[in-house]
């Protein structure tokens, strides 16, 4: 992995939190994240079901408004922004959706779609056209299929769609909430590969978010580990694979099925228990009551990350000797 | 062992839609000894739960029909009995799980309830034998028989399909058909469903037919694989032959290729280009054919038979034609 | 296809009223002597209580009685989807006093929210149209509401919102395109119910003034003659009934037409 001269990272952020209302209480969904991502990089997201990434994600992009923290883009912070400055800045933040079947609007065609975002600035028709049918072929959709709609066509085209829509503002940033998750295994391989070259032709730099570790590993330079809502380890790809020292890392690394029969991966499971509630969340080690490792200094609090060099950050007790 | 708890031939399975039929399976030949596993692989559209469906005859009504085959559960034919005697089968003698726990369950009813259905259904065991086999199930598939009272909407998604699991082998049936049944889920959450799933089928003796798209679900589960593509099996064989083999068909080496490997690093996938084929279409020749990079002229016209690469492995593939006279195992 | 085509034909009758019939003398002048009189060259569907030629009261009604329920259903339909569409998107304190104001009319009978307006502004047919669209608008907003709040959940919104749309926008081009189908549908079964209730408001007088012919007007005039004239009934029904039967039609096949899944 090359190092960059990183002036700034272009995206930051500092102690995000977001918090939901509900009756028995305030729901920790994002809790004091803090993440950068340097440009042309990918910063990979990974957690189980209610981790909170997805929530993330969204509240980077100011889809879902923060409760508390910071969101630097190019170090200027978003979160204070006025409506139509932020307008302004979602061209250069896009993002592309987990669900093909959802994320289109069932009654434009394929060209309307993809041409909608262009139309909101203000672009010329003749302009568009041309962006549009220079979009689909960079993305791999025939020109038969401009005037289709969306149920017309498979999952795997309609997520070219959803990048094609993401890409035609020309955006510097994409968060990238499961996109291959609901595709078949051999189209996910097209679409992961798609994404990997528009990312070096287009310089992007990438926000993904996923729960497949194996995806995730392929596509991303650095990886943070989510659960409930707190970031508890990070670490560039191979370094976490390498290096797994979070137990809750280790668990999942442990938990993914490999294909082949080899003894030293048979599958075994060790974790124990269910995921806790996230609502009103004890001042605790999140992971506690499931850790196979865990003792009493895990239950005072929320353990902070610590930098255990090579860029490798992880919260956990056990490492705060 | 002799005879097979479940024999599959030549089944073909089409679905009369508005706009056309669907020719979804096409002539599935399969066998399945007692307490074997069959992993049935495939993508969407190959035909999977198709295939499973016909097994209960749980086809949708007027729209999907067995065209022809046979399938002979303990060596009885069982696509032309009865409706009655077809209902004494299910749950009973052949149980199936389907992809989703939150829709499998009825949310009105209490969870013990649903368990005790089945064994209402097909055993004569009274109240109380009925309530013991209940908290046996629920103390197999790992949760505490104290809550059976409770509602589906209070367990997590893990352990709802625990609990359509536990409804499934309520009647300690001989096959379960488990269609997608970790897709859902969490790998965490996967992982303890599926060690689950195989201590319980060793405990009872249980044939399953495991349809999945993950080839490390079967790796981790499975006795023998069948590969679907299109409506029929394009390659056979034991979980050595699938996973050690040197030959495969050309469909089941792009499926490997097109995962991301968890301990090799590598620039870009090597996807298979294109996608299936329109099921309304019958095709002449190799299904795979616009897809395979192997493919000749004679692939596009003629249909490739079934060939024996080894005593358990076949292969679907004009490559296999000649046995393995010219190919060497490694 | 066919409720075009019923829809058409009443509404050449409507308009071209004038050729086939001289309003003021056959449809308003009465003449007592041909009262009752059967159908014959002259009055093609014979005459009514009053000796008024049934036919020209017919095709004239057809006006008012189009110009009535279209107009209200129209302007309800789009004050409806105003309101309930802001709503369902801001939600909130505007979501939840507006409903309750909704709910608040809903409570009331629409015949009696129809009957209070016009008792305070008079009667005449522009102050039956007014009082008509008030009681018809909470139904809508209703429908709106509801088909609303469902596609705003969706991820093309959200994916609208990600590119910089603004509200209005998003609303007008993604949401109500989306929601239409339950509100053409509410749109074509109001309209039966107009037409019925200018008859209700004309029973107690409340409605179009006389003697302008009208089909609801019509109905409620012969329902005294049932037993013994029973097509001075039936004849106004089967004109309200062919009418609101087309405009359903039209309503479901628009309605399909406009769903891009049916599109081949």
């Amino acid at each position: 992995m090359e190092e960059r001269c990183s002036n700034q990272p272009i995206l930051q952020t500092k102690e995000l939190t977001k918090y939901f209302k509900t009756s028995r209480g305030l729901l920790h969904a994002v809790d004091h994240v803090n993440l950068s991502i340097s440009a042309n990089k990918t910063l990979g997201v990974v957690g189980e079901s209610g981790c909170g990434k997805s929530t993330l994600g969204r509240t980077i992009l100011k889809l879902i408004e923060p409760t508390s923290g910071e969101i630097l883009y190019h170090g200027v912070n978003i979160e204070s922004c006025s409506a139509s400055k932020m307008r302004d800045m979602r061209r250069k933040m896009q993002i592309i959706f987990q669900d093909p079947y959802a994320s289109l609007d069932p009654r434009k065609s394929v060209k309307d779609l993809i041409a909608d975002p262009l139309k909101v600035y203000g672009v010329s028709k003749a302009e568009r056209e041309d962006i549009v049918f220079e979009i689909m072929k960079t993305v791999g959709i025939a020109e038969r299929f401009a005037q289709s709609y969306p149920h017309e066509l498979d999952g795997g085209r309609r997520q070219r769609i959803g990048i094609a829509r993401a890409l035609v503002l020309n955006p510097e940033f994409i968060v990238c909430d499961e996109p291959v998750s609901a595709l078949d295994v051999s189209i996910q391989a097209q679409i992961l590969n798609l994404l990997m070259d528009l990312q070096e032709s287009h310089g992007l730099t990438y926000l993904f978010i996923t729960h497949d570790l194996s995806v995730v590993r392929h596509i991303s330079d650095e990886i943070v580990v989510m659960y409930l809502g707190v970031v508890v380890e990070r670490a560039p790809s191979k370094e976490l694979f390498a290096n797994p020292l979070h137990p809750y890392t280790k668990e999942l690394i442990r938990a993914i099925p490999i294909p082949d029969l080899k003894p030293e991966h048979k599958l075994i499971h060790s974790i124990r228990g269910e995921v806790s509630d996230p609502i009103e969340p004890p001042a605790r080690c999140r992971f506690a009551p499931r850790c196979n490792y865990c003792t009493d200094a895990c239950m005072g609090c929320q353990p902070a990350l610590r930098d255990m060099g090579n860029d490798h950050y992880v919260a956990c007790a056990l490492y705060d000797k | 062992m002799d005879s097979n708890l479940l024999e599959i031939k030549d089944l073909c399975v089409q679905y009369k839609t508005h706009n056309g039929t669907v020719y979804a399976v096409n002539g599935v030949n399969l066998t399945l000894q007692k307490g074997e596993t069959l992993g049935l692989v495939g993508e969407t559209g190959a035909g999977k739960t198709t295939t499973a469906l016909s097994i209960l005859r749980l086809l949708p009504d007027r729209i999907g029909e067995i065209k022809s085959g046979s399938i002979l559960l303990d060596g009885e034919e069982i696509t032309k009995i009865s409706e009655a005697e077809m209902r004494n089968i299910r749950g009973n003698k052949v149980s199936m799980i389907f992809q989703d726990p939150m829709t499998s369950l009825n949310p009105i009813l209490p969870v013990g309830q649903q368990i005790g259905e089945a064994v209402l259904l097909h055993t004569d065991l009274n109240k109380e034998e009925r309530e013991k086999r209940v908290d046996e199930m629920l103390t197999a598939v790992g949760l505490q028989p104290s809550r059976k009272n409770e509602y589906p909407h209070q367990f997590s998604g893990g352990m709802k399909q625990r609990i359509v699991i536990a409804i499934a082998l309520a009647c300690n049936p001989e096959l379960l058909l488990a269609d997608e049944p970790t897709t859902a889920l969490d790998v965490t959450i996967q992982s303890q469903v599926l060690q689950m799933m195989n201590d319980l089928k060793k405990r009872f003796n249980t044939g399953m037919i495991l349809i999945t798209h993950d080839l490390g679900v079967v790796a981790q589960t499975c006795d023998k694989v069948a590969i679907m593509y299109a409506g029929h099996i394009v390659e056979n064989g034991t979980v050595q032959d699938i996973y050690e083999s040197a030959q495969h068909h050309p469909y089941t080496v792009g499926l490997f290729h097109s995962i991301p490997e968890m301990n090799k690093d590598s620039n870009r996938l090597a996807p298979i280009p294109g996608l299936m084929p329109d099921p309304m279409i019958r095709q002449e020749g190799c299904s795979f054919s616009d897809r395979c990079p192997k493919c000749s002229e004679r692939c596009r016209r003629e249909k490739p038979g079934n060939y024996t690469v080894s005593n358990s492995h076949t292969i679907s593939c004009f490559l296999y034609e000649q046995g393995d006279a010219d190919k060497e195992e490694i | 296809m066919l409720g075009l085509i019923l829809f058409l034909i009443v509404l050449f009758f409507a308009i071209a009223a004038p050729v086939f019939a001289d309003y003021e003398n056959e449809a308003i002048k009465q003449n007592v002597y041909e009262k009752f009189a059967p159908p014959s060259r002259e009055h093609l569907l014979g005459m009514d209580a009053y000796g008024r030629d049934l036919f020209a009261r017919i095709i004239f009604g057809a006006r008012l009685s189009l110009v009535i329920s279209l107009t209200t259903v129209g302007a309800s339909m789009v004050l409806g989807c105003l309101i309930g569409s802001l709503c369902a998107y801001y939600g909130g304190w505007l979501d939840a006093i507006t409903m309750r104001i909704v709910d608040i009319f809903l409570a009331l009978p629409m015949t009696l929210m129809a009957v209070t307006v016009v008792a305070a502004l008079g009667t005449s047919t522009t102050n039956l149209i007014i009082a008509l669209t008030i009681s018809m608008i909470p139904p809508f907003v209703r429908i709106v509401r509801s088909a609303v709040l469902q596609v705003k959940g969706s991820d093309y919104i959200e994916a609208a919102v990600a590119y910089g749309s603004k509200d209005m926008r998003i609303i007008l081009t993604h949401v109500l395109p989306n929601a239409i189908g339950p509100i053409i549908v509410q749109a074509t079964l109001n309209l039966a119910s107009v037409l019925l209730s200018v008859a209700a408001l004309g029973f107690i007088g409340l409605g179009v003034p006389s003697p302008q012919p009208e089909w609801g007007t019509m109905l409620a005039e012969s329902k005294a003659q049932m037993r013994y004239h029973p097509w001075q009934v039936i004849i106004p029904g089967v004109a309200v009934a062919i009418t609101v039967l087309s405009i359903n039609l039209i309503g479901d096949g628009l309605r399909d037409a406009l769903d891009p899944k049916l599109k081949n």
